[in-house]
């Protein structure tokens, strides 16, 4: 990998030393893979091509045929659709103003707003699903605009969580335009109007490609909040496979779901992939220099997208969360005071939960701090390979299809993963162990899913280190391996306080796979959220309020600190 | 200059560098069948237009690049196999490449914590080269408060620690302004001089290559035009395109472009003549 005389006249140790670092390097992260992503998943997509019959298991296409004949397929696609469709539509136009005044005007307080901005989207799916049920229910602050168990209410949750893609995407790409091009425009007559509309627009075009991509990614397998806000008559591919799986009990039917959604998402990955090359190219023409100027309110220009973004700001991000909050500290008698927070102790209303709510706080730090620590170390070593760039054609081609690779946990479902877990990991690999039961495979679900965000976090910042830093290094007299140690070590740890953030809280949250896999014993944080508020009684609702809030607010300070050691830097994908 | 084998130097014989090549595409050839000694103590100056291979030879040199043929030799030892850490050769790039990581004293030490050299030599060996290099007592300071003459200052304390056996430049002075860079050039032609150091100094500027080298080697599309010393280079240019490319218009080809140059070039000529 270090390339350099192919005819070796005198073989060292120290190559043989590199080739089985390397080779460790890339074999451990793709045995992890294979154990616990392909293999899983391969399986429960095969269960919906073959039936089991007395002979054994025959290839049988009979399940596909009936679950497409059924109306109730076709309504659950078309609304998966529909709601992606409008989910990304609406984030990007909110966005682009959005990104316009955070990143391209300067206002006292806009660090502030920014970090406000990017909460939503490490926010647990269940927290934002109890946050705006309890914001549409009766009695809820939009309780008179019936808005629960809609459309619209849906749309507006998922706009809640991914503004701040488009945001951070397309602003971070935007603050670093030179503004120079727009002002010859002006200065050849375009009108600000026109000369945004036919210089900064087509600029920015790849960052709002590859964020609509990444939004509608996240619209189309959204789980928690559909199955919290959706209520019986709205879902997605991704709560039918769960109703079907655990409500019913039909895994033929949700394997065949399980297919029809990896067709959905493989074809936005694949246009996500193309908008993100572009917009790696795209970076390449924008300067270093970070040129944002005053807020002008006098000015049309800045004033439109100013108050669009107050809007957006203050109606649909802090309003959910001030009503969470809000809501929480109603006692279930209707008083004020901190009777829920005090019920956190308890099993909850009629024993509702097996275990009390700190007991699952503390299994979700505990799963969330081993599912970060696997997610680091293998997502770590596959951005070291992969930013790697190797001399040999056909290396080069490996380590691009090992990237790839990696991004596909981000694509299938997590509900789809848990589920794939359920039917494989009885024997993994024959082994007499039954991973079901040893509370392992929680973790492990959790760090699938974080994988891909650790990688997209931490390649960024392992590509913009100048090669020729390690060959100054080299002829300095280091050994590849000091290189790694005292260039690339140093420069990466500085986006692995993020990526570790990043993995953990994502992790806390995780929804999806983790109402599979977790036992009544070990469940966590999010888990015992869903329950309680699957439960009758105000009691257990006013608790799910409490837990939800004390959820938002640990993922929410785990991020603010992974972000302050980010520093003010490009690159990052979310 | 024929039997190299047992010369102390550096040896590159017929060295061939190809860009790009795959099992159906040979590539493009950067470096096409290059032949150069240095002897020890000496420096030399590889000259030529941008794009010619010079530093593409550089780099084939530092173990950098692999050869696609022919071999470098230094003090009669085949370097094939030998990787760059091993070769003890020093290299500056034009930019520096300081580590941002460290500070200026950690940068220049870094050769020598390879190297395993104690705490306190270090810090000694580090004061003087930075002494050397004009920069006393910069030791503490942030890589990211330096002017671009002062990293490029500290990057030569830093390939000079090691005490290297051979030093690669790569156009170390471009990206400075005019006046530093003359400035510079008397500066690194003493620090080499005063080290006794090896060195291979590749420039695209004829009047820095003068200033700095023992012998100049003019180089163009891949291959070496003549190498000779500065006043012999300009007596006698061995053909026209090393007469052009150092701006001297040969008496029957009308008007060399770059008219400054080749009033210079043409002054150098006729005190040569005079000589």
């Amino acid at each position: 990998m270090d390339g350099h005389g192919r005819r070796l006249r005198r073989p060292t140790t120290p190559r043989w030393g590199a080739w089985l670092g390397w080779g460790a390097a890339v074999a451990l992260p793709l045995g992890f893979l294979a154990v616990f992503f392909a293999w899983p998943v391969v399986s429960l997509v095969l269960q919906g091509f073959f039936a089991e019959t007395p002979t054994g298991r025959e290839l049988d296409l009979s399940g596909f045929a009936e679950v497409l004949s059924q109306d109730r397929t076709w309504r659950i696609v078309g609304q998966t659709l529909a709601q992606a469709l409008t989910g990304t539509v609406l984030s990007v136009l909110l966005g682009l103003p959005g990104a316009y005044v955070l990143y391209r005007c300067r206002f006292p307080g806009r660090t502030l707003v920014r970090g406000l901005v990017t909460v939503p989207f490490v926010l647990p799916s269940v927290v934002v699903g109890v946050a705006f049920r309890a914001l549409f229910a009766p009695g809820g602050v939009l309780g008179w605009a019936g808005l629960e168990e809609s459309f619209a209410g849906i749309v507006l949750a998922l706009v809640f969580f991914n503004y701040a893609v488009v945001v951070r995407t397309v602003g971070g790409m935007w603050e670093r335009l030179d503004p120079r091009a727009e002002q010859a425009a002006r200065a050849l007559g375009a009108t600000p109007w026109r000369a945004f509309r036919t210089v900064t627009l087509p600029a920015l075009g790849p960052a709002i490609a590859s964020a609509a991509a990444v939004v509608f990614l996240f619209c189309a397998t959204a789980f928690g909040v559909v199955l919290v806000l959706g209520g019986l008559r709205y879902g997605t591919i991704e709560t039918e496979i769960w109703t079907r799986t655990t409500q019913f009990l039909d895994l033929r039917s949700a394997a065949v779901l399980s297919v029809l959604q990896l067709v959905v998402v493989g074809a936005a990955l694949l246009v996500s992939s193309r908008a993100r090359a572009r917009r790696e190219r795209a970076l390449h023409l924008t300067s270093d220099r970070v040129s944002a100027h005053r807020l002008r309110l006098r000015d049309g220009a800045d004033l439109a997208p100013a108050l669009v973004t107050l809007v957006v700001v203050a109606g649909l991000l802090v309003l959910p969360m001030a009503g969470l909050v809000t809501r929480s500290l109603r006692a279930p008698d209707g008083s004020w005071g901190l009777d829920n927070y005090v019920a956190l102790g308890t099993t909850g209303g009629r024993n509702a939960l097996t275990v009390t709510v700190w007991e699952a706080l503390g299994n979700s730090l505990r799963t969330a701090a081993w599912a970060a620590l696997i997610a680091v170390v293998v997502g770590g070593l596959v951005a070291l390979v992969v930013s790697r760039r190797p001399r040999r054609a056909g290396l080069r081609h490996a380590v691009g299809a090992l990237d790839a690779a990696f991004m596909l946990p981000l694509g299938v479902s997590a509900v789809t993963v848990g589920f794939g877990f359920l039917i494989t990991l009885d024997r993994p690999l024959g082994l007499d162990v039954d991973l079901r039961t040893s509370g392992a495979l929680v973790p492990i679900a959790q760090a699938v899913v974080a994988i891909p965000l650790v990688v997209r976090t931490m390649l960024p910042v392992l590509r913009a280190i100048d090669p020729r830093l390690r060959e100054a290094a080299a002829t300095l007299g280091a050994a590849p391996g000091r290189v790694l140690r005292t260039v690339d070590g140093p420069l990466g740890t500085r986006s692995l306080g993020l990526a570790i953030g990043f993995a953990f809280a994502v992790s806390l949250g995780e929804f999806g796979a983790t109402s599979f896999l977790a036992r009544p014993d070990t469940a966590t944080l999010p888990v015992v959220i869903y329950r309680l508020i699957g439960r009758p009684g105000a009691e257990n609702y006013g608790m799910a309020l409490a837990a939800s809030v004390v959820l938002a607010l640990l993922t929410a300070t785990v991020m603010m600190v992974a972000e302050r050691l980010r520093g003010d830097r490009p690159g990052g994908e979310f | 200059m024929e039997q190299a084998r047992e010369t102390a130097g550096l040896a590159v014989r017929d060295a061939v560098v190809r860009y790009g090549a795959t099992r159906r595409r040979p590539g493009s050839v950067a470096v096409d069948g290059v032949s150069l000694d240095v002897a020890a103590g000496e420096i030399v100056a590889l000259l030529g237009p941008s794009g010619c291979g010079k530093s593409s030879l550089l780099r084939a040199v530092a173990g950098l690049e692999p050869l696609a043929s022919g071999t470098v030799a230094f003090d009669g030892d085949d370097l094939a196999g030998v990787p760059v850490h091993r070769r003890n050769f020093g290299l500056l790039f034009q930019d520096g490449q300081l580590f941002p990581h460290r500070d200026v004293g950690r940068n220049v030490a870094y050769g020598l914590e390879t190297q395993g050299v104690p705490r306190a030599e270090r810090a000694a060996r580090v004061a003087a080269l930075l002494a050397d290099v004009g920069l006393a007592g910069y030791e503490g300071r942030s890589v990211a408060t330096l002017s671009g003459g002062e990293k490029q200052r500290v990057a030569l304390a830093r390939a000079l620690a090691p005490r290297p056996r051979l030093l690669l430049l790569d156009e170390p002075l471009s990206a400075l302004d005019r006046r530093l860079r003359e400035r510079l050039a008397v500066d690194v032609r003493d620090a080499l001089r005063a080290t006794g150091t090896t060195a291979v100094f590749v420039t695209h500027d004829h009047d820095e290559a003068f200033t700095v080298a023992d012998r100049v080697a003019v180089m163009d599309a891949g291959r070496l035009l003549q190498v000779d010393a500065p006043d012999v280079l300009l007596c006698a240019p061995a053909n026209t395109r090393v007469a052009e490319f150092l701006g001297l218009a040969a008496p029957d080809a009308p008007g060399a472009r770059d008219t400054s140059r080749a009033r210079t070039a043409a002054a150098a000529t006729s005190t040569g003549h005079d000589l």
